[in-house]
């Protein structure tokens, strides 16, 4: 079991407690309209698969029902940190010298 | 004052309330006396349950709160605001959601408070036909907690005073430590019946009495 930080309660609670919620910081095309299908497409069904770190969204599904995101390995599932939605991540593969496959 | 049209969803007299456990059947052996039993599991039906949104970072809505219920909005998760004597108790849900429990049949009269002494983006809302609250009293209670939810109720991390929701039997519940040996869970309508006989069957080991 994993145990996860959610910036909003403050507290580590059990992973049961969450829900994944897929990949982070998805920008909604600003004019959707002028958007080309392919950058339409990928916006909507396209998603990163890395090996190694990955910042994804988490859902304090039985907690205070907020999003936030986390970063976390792929390979080895430590989470390295969650912050809350709208803030950007500290430890990302630029930081850290960990390379990401794309 | 918002515009807002708003009434009383208490029926006028004649209605018969029902609670959510009405139809439920205790299936476990009891014990007689609440003071032999282990685990004393009471239900508090009909209380008035509003939540609360707004802004927390807003200083006129908290004090707006505070004044229009006598009780500090709590700004973070766990401490519970309770006027035991009242029967009043704000519970942080999450940045911007309380939930308040008020005694049966004052809930519209504190809505109306509300929505008096606040203004601006806020929202109340009655949800007590939705929820119940269960007490479970006696020197059992933790075991049985540690039996129903992951969530660490040691006292060293569930001190009196503490309310979180959580996973409990694989539903959710709100679960407060109200006192020493006394704890509340607030819990769905539509899940009190299942949840109420999964306590029991908790707690049968422990002696368990129900007051009816």
């Amino acid at each position: 079991m994993l145990h996860i930080y959610c910036p909003y309660c403050e507290e580590y609670r059990e992973e049961e407690e969450f829900r994944p919620k897929g990949e982070a910081h998805i920008a909604r095309p600003a004019e959707p309209e002028a958007t080309s299908d392919e950058a339409w497409g990928d916006y909507l069904f396209f998603r990163k698969n890395p090996r190694g770190l990955h910042h994804e969204q988490w859902y304090h599904a039985a907690g205070c029902r907020k999003f936030f995101n986390a970063t976390r390995d792929t390979v080895s599932y430590q989470i390295l940190e969650t912050y809350k939605a709208g803030q950007q991540p500290t430890v990302t593969a630029a930081a850290s010298g960990k390379k990401v496959a794309k | 004052m918002s515009d807002l049209s708003i009434f009383d969803l208490n029926p006028a007299a004649g209605a018969k309330p029902e609670s959510p456990l009405a139809m439920t059947r205790v299936t476990v052996a009891t014990v007689a006396s609440a003071a032999k039993a282990g685990v004393v599991v009471r239900e508090h039906a009909f209380l008035g349950h509003l939540i609360l949104r707004g802004r927390a970072s807003d200083p006129a809505f908290c004090a707006g709160v505070e004044q229009a219920l006598g009780l500090p909005l709590p700004l973070k998760m766990g401490p519970l605001s309770r006027d035991e004597a009242r029967g009043v108790s704000v519970q942080w849900m999450s940045p911007d959601e309380w939930l308040v429990i008020v005694p049966a049949g004052s809930e519209f009269a504190t809505e109306k408070r509300l929505r008096e002494a606040l203004s601006g983006h806020y929202a109340v809302m009655n949800v007590s036909g939705g929820q119940t609250v269960l007490e479970l009293s006696g020197p059992a209670v933790r075991d049985v907690l540690m039996k129903c939810t992951p969530y660490d109720v040691h006292p060293g991390h569930f001190p009196v005073g503490k309310a979180v929701s959580s996973v409990f039997a694989k539903s959710t519940a709100i679960i407060r430590r109200v006192a020493e040996d006394r704890w509340e869970l607030v819990i769905r309508r539509s899940f009190a019946d299942y949840l109420f006989r999964w306590v029991l069957d908790a707690s049968e080991e422990f002696g368990v009495h129900v007051v009816q």
